[in-house]
């Protein structure tokens, strides 16, 4: 159903660190929910349209007026790092 | 050396001149003194904030898209593209993926040989921008600082088929392309602030024993200048001859993945970034935040009522109607909208697109560089510079003695007095430069100046052409107002006579 190396592969691009126990434990959950999920396979739709949303409504838009931004501090301050005028990261390495 | 070819696809990235963000209300200003002052909770990617698009930065989109030859969609949407980074808050960028706004179109430049070329673009989409990362480059792995005053502003990606050829082509091409934004007045192109920048995709087709063999594609990523977009590409070319005479990897070998590498201005060189992760990787799918766009007839008749004469059909119509050459209406056209104003408000005035080619590429641009002024500083308006050469034009005023005029309006102008069309008349008069076209008084000069130089005019009689210069010469001295032209041709009867 779903492989070892696809739960290896999706933690890495959610930049998430399992355990093997964990690794294990998410094969077998997200195997299952896709295993559930691919019973929609069996419904025909080949006379469906294809959906680009679930609200039947199109064209929201907004007038280009600018409104009060947050003030900086307020800005940061759920930052887990800042020094007062940046978000600060730990420094990022190309490739890593 | 391998005999090949250079293939270049340029994916450029311009920000639109909207007043807000794409899916917020903070100002979409360029503002790196003030950091993080630009943000709100849905350009900060905070829990629960909905986006809502801006109208005007999809018109300005549309209108872009007109004047690239796209087709355009009825239907649009948008999508997510996930990648962590640290100036992307929201752990993905609402981009356009299966279905842009545009798509199919093309840009026509004319190169140096005079043939023109034509690249042709995939699509172009409507994404929002991320922040900026600023690096410790101590080297002592201090922390990164984020400022989001970017993040959300409206960026359009416009993406090319690989259909340039040179790093001088792909050059030409973005200025093109820089050109007809600025004309339609959809970004500022401020390249040094990063409203206007691109990756190029470059590789060779190796062409041996009748075979051609495509080298593995390389992306140069952020490039911010003409000048480092062509060195970048001719560097990267001679680099990859280097690789493939050394390892002869092709496009498509497991062992040769596609690259990105950046630009070092300082070295002049491509360096090595990170492995190119696949389009899979990023996971698209319909944002569900936002709901999708469908485009009438009338509001893109109506966006169409709105687009100004574009570059192309400017030069075109300068060297059909006004028998300009392809190189003056070349340079009229590429310094830019308010000039080439200029130029047609001149020609509007005295009659002769020539003429005014010749004034307004030469004296003025001269001007304007010398006194570093732009054209609306400039004293000598369109209106008065059309009004002077109008009397060229009907040869009341040589054009030396026009010269004359427009130093002295400038003179004039310098020191502060008001300058207008109707100096001109005055500044001829109080000079005494119109055109003496008393063909009586041209004559009586003649006689004298001949009867002065019998040498010379016994040269000119006996056939010397060079002797003739020196007579017309002596005579225009006296005539401040003569025409050259009738002075010559007045000598040339009068000595074969």
């Amino acid at each position: 159903m779903l492989t070892r190396d696809e739960v290896l592969k999706v933690a890495e691009l959610g930049r998430l660190n399992l355990s093997e126990a964990e690794v294990e434990q998410f094969t077998q959950q997200l195997g299952k929910i896709l295993g559930y999920v691919d019973v929609l396979n069996e419904v025909d739709v080949s006379n469906v349209e294809p959906m680009a949303h679930v609200a039947d409504v199109s064209n929201v838009f907004r007038d280009d007026v600018a409104r009060q931004s947050l003030p900086r501090g307020e800005a940061l301050a759920n930052a887990p790092k800042s020094d007062g005028k940046f978000f600060l990261v730990p420094q990022i390495i190309e490739g890593a | 050396m391998a005999n090949y070819t250079t293939i270049i696809g340029l994916e450029v990235h311009v920000q639109l001149l909207t007043n807000t963000k794409l899916f917020c209300s903070c100002p979409n200003r360029f503002n790196p003194d003030n950091p993080n002052v630009q943000t709100c909770p849905v350009c900060l990617g905070l829990p629960g904030a909905l986006p809502v698009l801006n109208r005007e930065a999809f018109k300005l989109s549309l209108k872009t898209a007109m004047a690239l030859n796209l087709e355009l969609a009825r239907f649009t949407k948008w999508d997510r593209k996930q990648y962590y980074y640290p100036d992307l808050p929201k752990g993905y960028q609402t981009s356009q993926f299966d279905l842009p706004f545009s798509s199919k179109g093309y840009v026509e430049f004319d190169m140096p040989s005079g043939e023109l070329k034509r690249v042709r673009l995939i699509r172009a989409h409507l994404e929002e921008d991320a922040g900026k990362n600023i690096h410790d480059e101590s080297g002592r792995g201090a922390d990164s600082q984020v400022d989001l005053n970017r993040a959300g502003t409206p960026l359009l990606e416009i993406v090319s088929e690989p259909d340039i050829r040179s790093a001088e082509e792909a050059r030409l091409y973005l200025e093109e392309m820089r050109l007809l934004l600025l004309t339609i007045g959809v970004s500022d192109c401020n390249m040094q602030e990063g409203s206007l920048r691109c990756d190029a995709n470059v590789n060779l087709h190796i062409h041996e024993n009748g075979e051609t063999i495509p080298t593995p594609i390389v992306e140069i990523k952020n490039l911010n200048s003409f000048r480092f977009l062509e060195a970048a590409i001719e560097y990267e070319v001679k680099r990859q001859l280097g690789q493939w005479e050394k390892e002869r990897k092709r496009l498509g070998d497991v062992d040769a993945p596609k690259t990105t590498r950046g630009y070092d201005p300082d070295r002049g060189v491509t360096v090595l970034q990170r492995g190119k992760e696949g389009a899979a990787d990023y996971r698209y799918f319909p944002c569900p935040d936002l709901v999708p766009v469908v485009v009438s007839e009338e509001e893109l008749a109506a966006i169409r009522a709105t687009l100004v004469e574009f570059p192309s059909a400017r030069r075109r119509r300068y060297c059909d109607q006004l028998g300009l050459s392809a190189y003056d209406a070349q340079v009229i056209v590429n310094q830019g909208n308010e000039f080439a104003a200029y130029y047609d408000a001149v020609v509007a005035i005295c009659g002769d697109g020539k003429l005014a080619a010749n004034w307004t590429t030469q004296d003025v641009l001269r001007q304007t560089n010398d006194r570093r002024e732009t054209l609306a500083q400039f004293p000598v308006t369109a209106e008065i510079l059309g009004t002077l050469l109008s009397k060229v034009a009907k040869n009341e005023l040589t054009i030396k003695a026009a010269r004359d005029v427009f130093a002295a309006l400038l003179a004039e102008a310098d020191e502060e007095k008001p300058i207008s069309k109707e100096r001109i008349d005055a500044i001829v008069t109080e000079k005494g430069l119109a055109t003496i076209s008393d063909t009586g008084a041209i004559d009586a000069v003649i006689n004298a100046v001949v009867a002065r130089n019998e040498k010379a005019a016994a040269d000119v009689r006996a056939g010397k052409q060079q002797a003739l210069g020196p007579l017309v010469g002596q005579v225009m001295k006296e005539l401040k107002g003569a025409d050259a032209k009738v002075v010559r041709q007045m000598l040339i009867d009068k000595l074969s006579s």
